[in-house]
C-alpha cells in the first residue's frame, strides 16, 4: 500500500469505502509491518493471515461501507477467537483452540474490521508490564528496554508501532489505560456492561471489561459504537441504548467541569508526569473548560481492595483450569486430585500463583469477613465518592499512571511496588465506571505519558469528547516513536 | 490485624487452591503474601458501620434471554482441546478418582 498515511481507522475506513484503497491492500501494509517489527517487540503471539485476506476479499467485494471497512484489528489474547489459538498468555492454554468467537469478534466482523492475530499480554491479565507473559515480555516502541505496560501490553504496542490502527483490550484494574499511556496511544474501558463479555477469559468477573486501543479518541469512539450493546450470551452486558459515539466529538469543552483531585497527586507521582498534567489542564482551561478541585477521600484504599477483591474472584474464576476439558495436563500422575495440582503448579506462572494463593486465603474460613466482605463494603465507599463529585463535574481528570515506563526487568522482585502504580487507574474498575487515557506529552528522553478522565456510568461520549477535543489541540497521538525494522 | 502468614498458612492456602508449591516457592509466598496484606490491614480502620457490601456494579438487572433450545457445540467440538479426550464414547477421560 502506498498511502503511509493511512493511521487511522478512520482513515482507512474511508479510503477503504470509497475505492481508494482495498482491504486486501491494508491487510498486506498490516501483515509487512507485522513482520518487520514484531520481532523486536513481541506484540503478537500469533497471526492469522489467511483468514484476514479471506475477510478482506470479501469486505473489497461485498461490505466496503461497513462501519469499520478494511480495517485491521489486533486481538488481546485472552479474547476467544475461532480457529485461532488463544493462551491468555499462559501455558496452561498453550496450543487452546477456541471452537467460538468472542461475541466482540462477530461484532467486530459484523463491521467489515479484519482480525490480525493475537496479541501478548500478562498471564490471564494479570500485571501491569506483559513481563508475566509465558512467552516473553512485549517491548516498548519507544525504547525497547522499556515495559510495554500491562496487561493489555501487546495491543499497546501494536496500535504505537504502527502494526494495527485499532486493538481489543480487557481493562480489570487499567489493564487498556495504563499500557496505551504508557505506549503513547488511547485507550478506553467502558463502562462496566457496556460491552459484552462473552468470549473473555474471566480473571475479576465484577471488574473486567473489554475496550479499544486506538490511535485517537475518534477511532475509540468508532469502535465502541461497534462493540457496546446488549447481548443475549451476556446476562451482565447492559440494556442502555448504543448511540452513536463519533457524533459527540463537538471539539468542544467550553462549559464542561472537570474535577481535579489535588491530594491524589501530592505524593509518589512523578514530576515528568505531573508536568504534563498539569499542562493539559491549561489546556482545557484555555478552551472554556472549568476546573475544580475535588475530593475522593477513600481513593487512598483503592489498592488494597481491590487487590483482595480481584484476587477473591480470580481464585474461583481460574478453578476451571483442571486439565480436563481443555489445556495443559501434567504427565505421569497417578490420581484425580494429583493431575489437578502438577497440571495447575506447571501451567500457572508465579503471579498467577500468587494471586490465587491471596485470594483462597482472603475468601477463606476464619477470614471472608476480615478481607472480602470488608473490601466490599470499602468498595461502595469508593463508588459514593465518585458519585458525590459527579454531583459538582462532568469528569475527572487525573493521570494514567504516576509514571513513565520503567526498564523490563527493574520491579519483577517486589510485586507490592508494581500494584501501587495501579494507583490512578483502579477506582474507575471499582466503581464501574467510564475512562479514557489519551496521551498528553513525553519525558525528556521521549517515553509517553498519558491523560485519565473518567466518566458517569454511560457517559462515554463526554470522556470521547473531551479526549478528541484535546487530541485536535495537541497533537500528542500523532507523535510516532522511530521503530527500526 | 493480620498475624503474620505462616508457613502452616501457605500449605493449607495451597491445598484449597490446588497448587503444589516448591520449598522455594513456598518460602516466596509467605513474605510476599505477609507485605500485601500488611498493607492490605490499612482498610481495616474504615468505619463501615452500616454500609452495604458491593458485589457488583450493574446499573439494571441482569436479564435472562429466553429460555429456547438453540444451536451449540457438537459433541466433538467440545472434546477438541481436551488433553484426553475419547471421541468414541464422546467423554473427556481423566484418571482415577479414588486413589
Amino acid at each position: 500500500m502506498s498511502d503511509t498515511a493511512l493511521t487511522t481507522a478512520r482513515d482507512i475506513r474511508d479510503a477503504v469505502s470509497s475505492g481508494r484503497v482495498s482491504a486486501v491492500e491494508v491487510v498486506q501494509a498490516a501483515f509487512a509491518r507485522i513482520d518487520s517489527t514484531n520481532a523486536s517487540l513481541n506484540a503478537f503471539l500469533a497471526v492469522a493471515a489467511e483468514r484476514a485476506l479471506e475477510r478482506a476479499r470479501t469486505i473489497d467485494r461485498e461490505h466496503r461501507k461497513a462501519p469499520l471497512a478494511g480495517v485491521p484489528v489486533a486481538i488481546k489474547d485472552n479474547i476467544c477467537t475461532r480457529g485461532i489459538q488463544t493462551t491468555a498468555a499462559s501455558r496452561i492454554l498453550k496450543n487452546f483452540v477456541p471452537p467460538y468467537d468472542a461475541t466482540v469478534i462477530s461484532r467486530l466482523e459484523s463491521a467489515g474490521a479484519i482480525i490480525l492475530g493475537k496479541t501478548n499480554c500478562d498471564e490471564f491479565a494479570m500485571g501491569s508490564s506483559t513481563e508475566n507473559s509465558a512467552f516473553g515480555p512485549s517491548r516498548n516502541p519507544w525504547n525497547p528496554e522499556y515495559i510495554s505496560g500491562g496487561s493489555s501490553g501487546g495491543s499497546a504496542v501494536a496500535v504505537a508501532s504502527g502494526m494495527a490502527p485499532l486493538a481489543l483490550g480487557s481493562d480489570t484494574g487499567g489493564s487498556i489505560r495504563q499500557p496505551a499511556s504508557l505506549c503513547g496511544v488511547t485507550g478506553l474501558k467502558p463502562t462496566y456492561g457496556r460491552v459484552p463479555r462473552f468470549g473473555l477469559i474471566a480473571f475479576a468477573s465484577s471488574l473486567d471489561q473489554i475496550g479499544p486501543l486506538a490511535r485517537t479518541a475518534h477511532d475509540a469512539a468508532i469502535a465502541l459504537s461497534v462493540l457496546a450493546g446488549a447481548d443475549p450470551l451476556d446476562a451482565t452486558a447492559a440494556q442502555e441504548p448504543v448511540p452513536d459515539y463519533a457524533s459527540a466529538l463537538t471539539g468542544e469543552v467550553r462549559g464542561l467541569r472537570l474535577g481535579v483531585p489535588r491530594r491524589m497527586l501530592e505524593q509518589g507521582v512523578d514530576d515528568s508526569v505531573l508536568g504534563c498534567f498539569y499542562h493539559a489542564l491549561e489546556v482545557f482551561r484555555a478552551r472554556g473548560a472549568e476546573l475544580i478541585d475535588i475530593e475522593l477521600p477513600h481513593a487512598k484504599y483503592a489498592i488494597a481492595t481491590y487487590y483482595i477483591v480481584a484476587t477473591a474472584e480470580a481464585s474461583s474464576n481460574l478453578a476451571r483450569f483442571d486439565g480436563v476439558r481443555y489445556g495443559y495436563r501434567a504427565a505421569g500422575v497417578r490420581d484425580l486430585k494429583e493431575m489437578y495440582e502438577k497440571t495447575r503448579s506447571e501451567g500457572f506462572g508465579p503471579e498467577v500463583k500468587r494471586r490465587i494463593m491471596l485470594g483462597t486465603y482472603v475468601l477463606s474460613a476464619g477470614y471472608y469477613d476480615a478481607y472480602y466482605l470488608k473490601a466490599q463494603r470499602v468498595r461502595t465507599l469508593i463508588r459514593r465518592d465518585y458519585e458525590q463529585a459527579f454531583q459538582k463535574v462532568d469528569a475527572v481528570v487525573m493521570p494514567t499512571s504516576p509514571t513513565p515506563a520503567f526498564k523490563i526487568g527493574e520491579r519483577v522482585e517486589d510485586p507490592l511496588q508494581l500494584y501501587l502504580t495501579d494507583i490512578f487507574t483502579v477506582s474507575a474498575n471499582l466503581a464501574g465506571l467510564p475512562a479514557l487515557s489519551v496521551p498528553c506529552g513525553l519525558t525528556p528522553n521521549r517515553l509517553p505519558i498519558g491523560l485519565q478522565m473518567t466518566g458517569r456510568p454511560f457517559d462515554e461520549p463526554t470522556l470521547l469528547r473531551i479526549g478528541d477535543a484535546y487530541e485536535r489541540d495537541t497533537k500528542w497521538w500523532a507523535e510516532m516513536p522511530n521503530v527500526s525494522g | 490485624m493480620a498475624e503474620r502468614l505462616t508457613r502452616k498458612d501457605v500449605d493449607r492456602i495451597a491445598t484449597l487452591a490446588r497448587l503444589e508449591l516448591s520449598d522455594a516457592e513456598k518460602d516466596l509466598f509467605v513474605r510476599q503474601l505477609t507485605e500485601v496484606l500488611e498493607y492490605a490491614d490499612q482498610i481495616q480502620a474504615i468505619d463501615t458501620t452500616n454500609v452495604p457490601p458491593t458485589s457488583h456494579v450493574l446499573s439494571s438487572t441482569p436479564v435472562d434471554r429466553a429460555d429456547e433450545p438453540r444451536p451449540c457445540l457438537t459433541n466433538a467440538e467440545a472434546l477438541a482441546n481436551a488433553p484426553d479426550g475419547s471421541p468414541q464414547t464422546g467423554l473427556f477421560r481423566v484418571p482415577r478418582v479414588i486413589g
